[in-house]
């Protein structure tokens, strides 16, 4: 298919419309038996035209395998997620919220996009359920047990000890029900420390959180 | 995932010709699928470099002892390495379809996977995530849906901190949202949507080219039009972001932009609400895309163009039959004369390179021609009525549509069918006529007939080239023979 040279200089050029040329149309043109007539097409979702573009489209997906980026050599831990991280910095730490909490509904929904709030993390915890179809035994809304939180003020170097504990998984223990969090203790009564010494790992709290896995391999996947 | 598609090109091992044999067999496979509405895809990433033992391909099944043996060591190990290798060791057996049926079958085995994948080890976490992500790619319904349990996790990982544990969790529910409805209708209410609309914020391009897949694969469902697209996806600010990631320039990623194309086709053409996308700039977005995948494959001729030209072509097609677009009267977007360039450099791509996109990118010319009388004098102009004519012969699909842009044209009266006339119009016209198909003569007697109308030499032309002959042959199809027997008389007495 040849395309005339001027093609190439149009496409580089400026933006402009085409001053068009005068219409005039003739009702003899619509006259019967000619039938022809000018119009929009639109194609739906699942209309046979569609067929060949879409199974291009889906050899593209069946065909590729990529590479997951390898383990990093300094593993660092990530909390879950920035939203359930405010959330327990908030119902944790934050002794304002204990204040608070006892006037109106402190206890915001897990769920990214919810804007639901409520009285006890019970009530929370059914409405995940619930609404939400979220497990009963959802592990990063336990309660912890008599557990306080690793030091947090002013130190950023130190990680958060997670809501889950891994530990605990083989146990199938269903969730605590209805267990405010109280002030953080000092020492935890037959509990454990969770000072970071084994995990290198930093949590910013705030703003900037650290990469939880900073891969050292060079990437040439992104560009 | 573009550029490293191109990147990792195994070897090639079986011939050239078995490889053909494959596709057309996938070809033939999907399609039916296609027809049958079950066309899905899932997408498998998985690390192939060499294992440590230098095999490579063979994969030993585990019985259900050794994988519980394995989640065990993994859950309850002294030394953090042990844990990572049994780990390891597992997710390397579920590479094997029997493994994950072993593993399923296991009571408490998912249990254990999810206390992995939320435990506060990054590594078995990310081994427990690649353990989840083959057991999503699996074809047999009860191993995917036995992924169920964590999907919880998996959009709560979305928000976290690591882009590529979060791409991993992306292409995990990419594959589960394909499997059912069932599984779509958890992880609706889990609220996918909203935490794909915070991930698509993302700076990093492998989550973002992962989270359109995922979305792609979310729109594509059979409800997806009433019970996903209207309030869901409409109703939150993905259309935006999804938009931005369209816009080209230095910063546009072929392989994102391939994902979030697919996804924007799969909403316009769902018909829900298209001119809230259209208020979004959709069209001129679209359009300024058009034009900088016309020059990308001026420069370039990269193959794989195609895989976004496609979808783009799509989406303006249809979002110009809005009526919205008409009250918002010509902007100047649709007006542009590039546009009109950069679809014919297209048009010449999709000949050399992919046929069957031909009707794709002719059904866009359609719809710029069929109510402009600007695009249709662009068209005149930019001298395109010849190249145009060059795809008559591809095949009959192609032909009608290129005859019906060219009455979008003539339809218009005297001054086009002048500027139309010049050229070798008529002797591709009388090739038309000989060919079987009624749909093209069809479509031919249709052009005669403007053109007999608006341009009186033409009657002529047709006669010195033996049109009567031609026209003959047809006066007996029942579809045909009032259009023929108007001709010939229009012919022979004026």
């Amino acid at each position: 298919m040849q395309l005339p040279a001027v093609l190439c200089a149009r496409l580089a050029g400026g933006s402009a419309a085409a001053e068009p040329l005068p219409v005039e149309r003739d009702p003899a043109a619509k006259a019967a038996p000619f039938r022809f007539a000018a119009r929009l097409v639109r194609f739906p979702r699942e209309h046979e035209f569609f067929e060949d573009g879409d199974v291009q489209r889906h050899l593209y997906l069946r065909d590729v395998l990529s590479q997951v980026a390898e383990a990093p050599e300094r593993p660092r831990r990530a909390f879950p997620s920035g939203h359930l991280l405010d959330a327990h910095i908030l119902e944790w730490h934050d002794s304002l919220f204990q204040i608070l909490s006892e006037r109106q509904d402190m206890y915001q929904c897990l769920v990214e996009g919810c804007t639901e709030k409520f009285k006890t993390s019970k009530a929370r915890k059914d409405h995940l359920v619930k609404l939400h179809l979220y497990p009963t035994d959802f592990r990063f809304d336990k309660p912890q047990k008599g557990r306080g939180p690793a030091m947090l003020r002013g130190n950023e170097n130190v990680a958060a000890e997670p809501l889950g504990d891994d530990r605990e998984q083989s146990e199938g223990e269903a969730m605590e029900v209805c267990c405010e969090p109280t002030d953080p203790s000092p020492a935890p009564e037959g509990g454990r420390w969770t000072y970071s010494h084994r995990i290198p790992a930093t949590i910013c709290f705030g703003q900037g959180a650290s990469r939880g896995f900073k891969s050292t391999k060079k990437k040439n996947k992104h560009h | 995932m573009w550029r490293r598609r191109l990147g990792h090109l195994r070897p090639v091992v079986c011939g050239v010709e078995e490889l053909r044999g494959r596709r057309r067999e996938k070809e033939a496979a999907l399609r039916k699928a296609r027809r049958e509405q079950q066309l899905v895809s899932k997408r498998l990433l998985r690390d192939d470099a060499p294992d440590e033992s230098g095999e490579g391909c063979v994969v030993a099944i585990l019985g259900e002892a050794e994988v519980q043996q394995f989640l065990r060591l993994a859950q309850r190990g002294t030394e953090e390495k042990d844990r990572e290798r049994a780990l390891v060791s597992l997710r390397r057996g579920l590479q094997h379809p029997e493994t994950q049926q072993n593993f399923i079958r296991l009571e408490g085995s998912m249990r254990t996977l999810v206390g992995l994948l939320t435990s506060n080890h990054a590594l078995l976490q990310l081994e427990a995530a690649r353990c989840l992500h083959e057991l999503s790619h699996s074809e047999q319904s009860a191993v995917a849906e036995a992924c169920l349990p964590a999907t919880s996790y998996l959009l709560t990982y979305l928000s976290g901190h690591s882009s590529d544990f979060i791409e991993l969790c992306l292409y995990t529910l990419g594959n589960l949202i394909v499997e059912s409805e069932a599984v779509r209708s958890q992880l609706l209410p889990q609220g996918i949507v909203p935490a794909m609309a915070a991930c698509i914020q993302s700076p990093h391009v492998a989550v973002l080219e992962a989270l359109g897949y995922a979305l792609s694969q979310l729109l594509q469902a059979k409800e997806a039009p009433e019970k996903i697209i209207p309030s869901s996806i409409l109703g939150s600010t993905l259309p935006q972001h999804m938009l931005q990631l369209l816009q080209p320039g230095p910063k546009l990623n072929p392989g994102v932009a391939v994902e979030f194309a697919w996804c924007l086709h799969y909403i316009t053409c769902s018909q829900v609400n298209n001119a809230l996308l259209i208020t979004h700039g959709a069209l001129s977005t679209l359009g300024l895309l058009l034009l900088y995948l016309a020059g990308d494959i001026q420069r370039t001729e990269d193959a794989g163009l195609e895989l976004l030209a496609c979808p783009v072509l799509r989406c303006i097609s249809n979002l110009l039959t809005e009526a919205v677009v008409e009250t918002m009267g010509e902007q100047m977007q649709l007006r542009d004369e590039r546009v009109m360039a950069a679809l014919f450099v297209l048009l010449q791509f999709f000949l050399q390179k992919q046929p069957s996109l031909l009707p794709e990118g002719l059904w866009l010319l359609n719809n710029l021609t069929a109510n402009s009388p600007s695009f249709c004098t662009s068209l005149l102009s930019l001298d395109l009525i010849e190249p145009l004519l060059q795809l008559l012969p591809v095949s009959n699909v192609v032909s009608v549509m290129v005859l019906t842009v060219l009455c979008n044209v003539a339809e218009k009266g005297p001054a086009y069918c002048q500027q139309l006339w010049r050229g070798p119009l008529l002797p591709s016209l009388l090739n038309m006529l000989a060919v079987s198909d009624t749909e093209v003569v069809g479509q031919s007697l249709e052009l005669l007939h403007l053109l007999f109308l608006y341009q009186p030499e033409a009657v002529q032309a047709f006669l010195q080239q033996s049109g009567l002959k031609a026209l003959e042959r047809h006066q007996e199809v029942a579809q045909l023979q009032d259009r023929v027997h108007a001709l010939w008389q229009t012919a022979l007495h004026g």
